[in-house]
């Protein structure tokens, strides 16, 4: 284990990812700091292009572009997180659970995610949204719960290797029972590969705001989110104007740099171990 | 022993060979290999290999002999580097080739047999294609010559139902059978030399012999020249010309097999041939005359879906006994541990422990009485949490079965690591850090934590190296002397067997066959099935399978 630092250092591509996604958290978190205007507030003409005080111009109602996408970036991020942790929590619980706790429970709760699975994700949302309103709250278990599903899948297939391990039976014969087999022997096994797939599920439910905000259902105005702000501003493309542009760029960098961060983290993983390579 | 050059006359399509020359058909100089992180696992070996020689590559595992092995091949593993040295391969230097070349050199001149058959045959092809597939490529022979070749080796390899077997798939045949497919790809387009990577080490010793007899054969055969790899001294001497003995990466010893039994001089070799022997001599216990049985197993049948693993055995284990069950794998020695404990349930029969029925179902006993049963398991790697620190993992116990302070549990791990003999000091590494013979300990530390009556041992050193599992032996003895434990120890190794077995029981699919005092199982008269057991371990003598093949054809 000594010896492997040198394999941890990040890649350039996740060193670029890292810079990247670290600005927009940046921002995320100091928006009313950085942002030389307010989230909700009209400063000037409508649909200006970018000057020395609207550097990236103003929308259609005269808010400046770049506060917005500054104060986006919270909105957009911080569902987005929220909703991961919240897909995890759910996911992971679950998964581990029907991994441990035997067949019958393994088969109710791997059926029941079937089927759910089985409805087009953006179409339940909808449904959901449509029927409960679209609070930030409803949004966030709406995501989160959806999510979920595809996290157990995940969580249980590498459970179940885990789970079938001779410590775990060590475990079982002890007496222990399946709370602590769980958090003790199954989590701390099946963590590295999930600390990949958070990366890719938070890029997935990040894009998933987006499209449910640009469909009119996700976080509603004044709010601002990168998702809402391309559906706001969409029509002036076909007028020249760049302003549906700048959101959109923000939502490709922040999947685009998530996803350089994680080909690094899974990359860890598929390196040769140092037990073979002393073979 | 004489290896017989040319002796090529029963052996079909045998390629006609150049007789006795004497440049080297493998030299290695100067070799050095390294892992990524820059450690050296192999350092500085030279090897010169004569055409129909056979040059035996024995050590533990991290010696580096499979490394050497593929090395020859001018291979590294994922992870490994070769990073100087020659490699000659009938006056060609193999490195100097490009990976082209290099691959025209691999399987045609020399090819390789390794450990696993299981593992290295791609199982979504049949047997045949495979085994042709090679000598096609490097246009040897023709597919249908291929096939008509492979046939014949079916047969002389005595693989049973030679016209079809080779249309079997690999899970279709037994192990010792789909390594002797292997060993016939490796020949198939006529290499000169074969790298034998432990081939029979995954076998049963029953199964060992055949597969053993038959790549001798064919070596002999084929007047091929061989690097044998092996961790088993008694093994390399029946097949090997000459002998190089490798310790951590570095050659130790390098001589005619006979000069490294009969007069080792380097202090490693002389502890391998010394703890070899030792393993051959028959250790009788006595057995105290009165019993007292804390363990009773009766008629105990048990089912894996239809198929009986378990039929009417029963077993006693009595207090500070060691008690051995021997059997191949598939004789339901493992199954039979797993009823004990209740992971597997049984159809019918009953358990009693300590006068009192255990529950056939793991859940349904009580938490004293899954504390005196402990297991250790055969591969400790698994049988740790990687996660875990090796003080979490034997403190666990502890907190569970007596609910100590943390003090206590901290003062109570220290004695323990102590006394399987291990410092204090591990109680904060990880499991990953340390080798396999301290797991093995540390493993042995977190069954005394739960203070067991009886450790049921399941192939307890299978997974170690030969002087390693020794030392593992002689503390389960020293524990059972200081302790009165009771074991119940499941191998399928005769030598462990005699060294600590106080009584056995011999499992031939799924039925007892003899059971008694160790002294007594292993005296004529025998069970027929005892004495093929007894027969097939390789004893450290060079003549000893040329004895069997002399016995076998009178």
């Amino acid at each position: 284990m000594t010896n492997n630092n040198s394999f941890r250092n990040p890649t350039l591509s996740a060193e670029i990812g890292m810079v990247i996604l670290a600005v927009f958290i940046i921002c995320a978190i100091f928006a009313p700091f950085i942002a030389p205007f307010g989230e909700a507030e009209s400063v000037g003409k409508t649909w200006l292009g970018p000057s020395s005080k609207f550097w990236l111009g103003t929308d259609n109602i005269g808010r400046d572009m770049l506060s917005r996408v500054i104060y986006g970036a919270r909105m957009t991020l911080g569902v987005a997180a929220i909703c991961t942790c919240l897909s995890f929590l759910i996911g992971v619980t679950m998964g581990l659970l029907a991994a441990v706790a035997g067949k019958i429970v393994d088969q109710v709760l791997s059926r029941f995610v079937d089927l759910m699975l089985s409805i087009p994700i953006l179409v339940f949302a909808l449904m959901i949204l449509s029927m409960f309103g679209s609070s930030l709250l409803t949004l966030i278990i709406t995501i989160g719960v959806l999510d979920s599903f595809r996290v157990f899948r995940l969580a249980r297939s590498i459970a179940v290797n885990v789970v079938v391990t001779e410590f775990v039976e060590v475990a079982r014969l002890r007496g222990e029972g399946l709370w602590w087999i769980m958090r003790h022997e199954v989590l701390p096994n099946s963590l590295p590969p999930m600390i990949a797939e958070l990366g890719l599920r938070f890029c997935f439910n990040f894009l998933f705001v987006a499209s449910l905000s640009f469909l009119g259902l996700g976080i509603q105005p004044p709010f601002a989110d990168w998702g809402g702000m391309v559906r706001e501003s969409g029509r002036a493309i076909s007028f020249g104007i760049p302003a549906p542009l700048w959101p959109a760029l923000a939502i490709g960098l922040t999947t685009i740099s998530v996803n350089m961060i994680v080909d690094w983290i899974l990359s860890i993983n598929a390196r040769p171990s140092g037990a073979s390579a002393e073979m | 022993m004489s290896i017989g050059f040319c002796r090529s006359t029963h052996a079909p399509l045998a390629p006609q060979r150049r007789c006795k020359i004497e440049k080297p058909i493998l030299k290695i100089q100067g070799l050095r290999i390294e892992n990524l992180a820059g450690e050296v696992l192999v350092d500085n070996a030279n090897i010169e290999l004569m055409p129909g020689e056979i040059l035996g590559l024995i050590g533990e595992s991290g010696a580096g002999k499979s490394t050497i092995g593929l090395a020859a091949m001018s291979y590294a593993r994922a992870g490994c580097k070769i990073t100087r040295g020659h490699i000659e391969i009938d006056g060609v230097q193999v490195r100097d080739l490009s990976a082209k070349g290099r691959a025209q050199f691999r399987g045609r001149r020399i090819a390789y047999v390794a450990q696993s058959a299981a593992a290295s045959f791609n199982p979504a092809h049949r047997i045949m294609d495979q085994i042709c597939e090679m000598p096609v490529h490097h246009g040897v022979l023709t597919h249908a010559e291929a096939e008509a070749w492979a046939v014949e080796m079916f047969r002389t390899l005595e693989l049973p139902d030679p016209d079809n077997f080779g249309a079997r798939y690999p899970h279709q045949v037994s192990g010792g059978q789909l390594q002797r497919a292997m060993a016939i790809m490796a020949i198939s387009a006529h290499p000169d030399i074969v790298v034998f990577d432990e081939p029979t080490t995954a076998l049963d010793v029953t199964t060992q012999i055949e597969v053993l007899l038959l790549i001798k054969k064919m070596i002999r055969d084929y007047n091929i020249a061989a690097l044998y790899i092996t961790h088993d001294l008694a093994v390399v001497a029946q097949i090997a010309d000459r002998i190089l003995v490798l310790q951590s990466g570095k050659m130790v010893e390098l001589d005619t097999t006979a000069n490294i039994l009969h007069a080792p001089k380097a202090t490693y070799t002389k502890e391998l041939v010394e703890d070899r022997q030792t393993s051959d001599v028959f250790r009788e216990k006595l057995l105290k005359s009165e019993r007292e049985v804390i363990l009773d197993a009766s008629n105990i049948i048990a089912h894996y879906g239809d198929f009986r693993v378990l039929n009417d055995v029963s077993i006693t284990v009595a207090k500070g006994e060691t008690v051995a069950i021997v059997g191949e794998s598939g004789s339901g020695k493992t199954s039979l541990a797993r009823v004990m404990v209740g992971l597997t349930q049984l159809t019918s029969g009953s358990l009693t422990f300590m006068g009192s029925t255990l529950a056939p179902s793991l859940k349904n006993r009580s938490r004293d009485d899954l504390r005196k049963i402990q297991l250790i398991y055969q591969q400790p790697d698994v049988a740790l949490n990687p996660r875990q620190t090796v003080g979490e993992i034997i403190g666990r116990p502890i907190m569970f079965y007596f609910n100590r302070s943390d003090a206590e549990i901290t003062d109570r791990t220290a004695q323990l690591l102590h006394q399987v003999g291990l410092p204090e000091d591990y109680m904060n590494r990880y499991s990953t850090a340390l080798s396999g013979g301290q797991k093995q300990r540390v493993c042995i530390a977190r069954a005394l934590a739960a203070e067991p009556t009886l450790i049921i041992c399941d192939e307890p050193t299978s997974a170690l190296d030969q002087l390693v599992a020794e030392d593992i032996l002689k503390l389960l003895q020293q524990l059972q002397d200081d302790m009165g434990l009771s074991y119940l120890v499941i191998t399928h190794d005769l030598g462990i067997v005699r060294r600590i077995a106080h009584r056995t029981a011999i499992l031939l699919g799924g039925e007892i066959v003899a059971n008694g005092p160790t002294g007594d199982i292993f005296k004529p008269p025998f069970h027929t099935y005892t004495e093929k057991l007894l027969q097939s371990v390789p004893e450290l003598r060079e003549t000893w399978l040329e004895e069997i093949i002399y016995k076998r054809s009178a």
